[in-house]
């Protein structure tokens, strides 16, 4: 039995061997090799790379640049992922609710979904643009100049990422909602519960923890963000749309301060994982009080 | 509800979808709009339809030969991602592999990976291999982030067949690789299809990477064309809108016409437990 149990140990580990290298070589060895290159000086194309210590993280916490991108990162994650919630939800509802062309209205909501995130990037900015954008067709006569704008750049890239992303909310909620059974809903009815009772006393607290997951992997992607302000904004007008990814990515690649750049995504890095992990706890606590 | 409120409330629906969707059927029109009429709205609708942004975005631009490059670069990502993600997915829901409840953190933890994290280590260990601008180099940091949930999504599947069938094929002398081939991969057909879709649309999407490693036509994906689609004197809008249907084709055909697969795929991921 022990010498049953250690061949197959053995072929545990030959099996998990090819993922777990690709994983090591690629994902955990730049995760370390970044942490490094944070603590130096390095701009390539001046041969410039020295150890610098904290000095990178040090410059950050007094650069107005970088805290103007930390509450641009946080005004972006806040306010995409409720939109998201609260529509996402709707929509989930609205499709539940559908007795007859679920298919077509399944694949209408997930059209949005299916876009690159630069396509939807190219689709907004069409719809933007000041003079033949729909949007301003739409406002006849009292043009917005969206994206130049410093006020309403923002909000209009939360806009085009809301418009993307929302559609996931709404399957996930979608199939919980399926999985309920009937009999509770008659159950209600059989009680004389009204449709808003039912709402807030059954559906909306089956959906608590659907809902909760959905925030975690929409707040990840929120801060992790990058395309659709890359594309549609470039960071622009003067830094109202630039997150600490795009700050990140424009001191590295453009700016070429790889050391400084590296200190950046540290941060990115260390804040979503914290988020994440906040996450979890609040998710464990749901299930053993559940 | 009555028959007849019921009808109005289901067309009210779809109504408020359609309305959704409009920014998409707004670039589908576009691109098929006369140059001329493109920046004199209103009227919406334009005076007739014309393919003359399609011949110039397949006859002219960078965009056929990114096509191809996206279609090569997410098909083989796909490919390495499952021949990496199987295996492992399959011991870590069924041996005993030492170290289990760590690799599964670890596993966890990386599906949450910052890409801009990684971006500049990558960068420089690309142009170390002189992987830069190939589809190699690609193929290779695309499967390796999507790995994690691919390993994931696959593992769920696993562990849902019963334990029974596997059995049932040892006791008639099949060894581990046989029994994955016969016994495990066709009962997993559901479960490989979504985690392949699911890959797939990642490495077709995908921009941070691809922009970052590619630097010429060899490689550069659709995404990365899209974003740098060329304007000589202004912005070639009907061209774009375009460029970014074609884009857009095989994502909306996988999520539109495999609707059930990649529904079934987020769900196994997120929904049971």
């Amino acid at each position: 039995m022990t010498r049953r149990r250690r061949a197959e140990r053995r072929r545990g580990l030959l099996l998990v061997a090819p993922a777990l290298l690709a994983l090591v070589a690629l994902t955990v060895y730049p995760g370390i090799w970044v942490l490094w290159l944070s603590l130096q000086h390095r701009v390539p194309i001046f041969e410039v790379s020295r150890f610098a210590a904290l000095d990178n993280y040090a410059f950050l916490a007094g650069d107005p640049r970088f805290w103007n991108a930390a509450r641009t990162t946080g005004l972006f994650t806040v306010l995409s992922v409720a939109l998201e919630l609260v529509l996402g939800v709707g929509a989930a509802l609205a499709l539940h609710g559908q007795r007859r062309g679920r298919r077509l209205a399944l694949a209408l909501l997930l059209l949005a979904w299916a876009m690159p995130s630069v396509v939807a990037a190219k689709l907004f900015e069409w719809l933007y643009h000041p003079a033949a954008g729909l949007f301003n067709v739409l406002l006849a006569g009292r043009p917005l100049n969206w994206l130049g704008d410093p006020s309403l750049a923002l909000p209009a890239v939360i806009l085009a990422d809301v418009w993307r992303t929302m559609p996931f909310v709404a399957i996930l909620c979608y199939a919980r909602l399926l999985s309920i059974p009937a009999e509770l809903y008659e159950a209600a009815q059989v009680d004389g519960a009204g449709r808003l009772a039912t709402l807030g006393r059954i559906t909306l607290p089956l959906l608590g923890r659907i809902l909760l997951l959905a925030a975690l992997f929409r707040t990840l992607d929120a801060l992790r963000a990058f395309d659709i302000m890359y594309v549609l904004t470039g960071g622009g007008p003067a830094n109202t749309t630039e997150t600490l990814t795009v700050y990140a990515y424009r001191s590295l690649f453009q700016m070429l301060q790889l050391g400084f750049g590296s200190a950046v995504s540290v941060v990115v890095f260390v804040l979503v994982m914290g988020v994440a992990w906040a996450y979890l706890r609040l998710l464990r606590g749901r299930t053993v009080a559940a | 509800m009555k028959p007849a409120a019921r009808t109005v409330a289901d067309l009210l629906v779809l109504a408020a979808l359609a309305a959704y969707a409009v920014p998409f059927f707004w670039q589908l029109l576009t691109s098929f709009k006369p140059e001329a009429e493109l920046l004199r709205v209103p009227p919406l609708l334009p005076s007739g339809l014309t393919l003359a942004h399609y011949r110039v975005v397949l006859e002219l631009s960078l965009i056929p030969q990114a096509l191809v490059n996206s279609l090569g670069v997410a098909t083989l990502t796909t490919l390495l991602a499952l021949a990496l993600g199987l295996p492992a997915a399959y011991a870590i829901a069924r041996l005993p592999v030492p170290g289990k409840g760590v690799l599964l953190l670890a596993i966890v933890a990386s599906t949450a990976f910052p890409q801009i994290a990684t971006v500049s280590p990558l960068y420089l260990l690309m142009r170390a291999l002189a992987l830069r601008d190939t589809w190699a180099g690609l193929v290779l940091v695309h499967a390796s982030f999507a790995l994690p949930l691919t390993i994931w999504l696959l593992a769920g599947f696993i562990r849902e067949i019963p334990v029974e069938a596997e059995e049932a094929a040892a006791v008639d002398g099949a060894g581990t690789l046989a029994t994955v081939r016969w016994v495990i991969v066709p009962l997993l057909a559901p479960g490989i299809a979504s985690a392949a879709l699911l890959t797939f649309l990642f490495s077709w999407n995908e921009f941070l990477f691809a922009y970052t490693f590619t630097a010429s036509e060899a490689s550069r994906t659709v995404p990365v064309a899209l974003a740098l689609f060329p304007g000589v004197y202004e912005v070639p809008w009907g061209d774009i809108a375009a460029a970014s249907m074609l884009a857009s084709l095989p994502p909306v055909l996988i999520v539109v016409g495999l609707q059930r697969f990649l529904v079934g795929g987020l769900l196994a991921g997120a929904v049971k437990d």
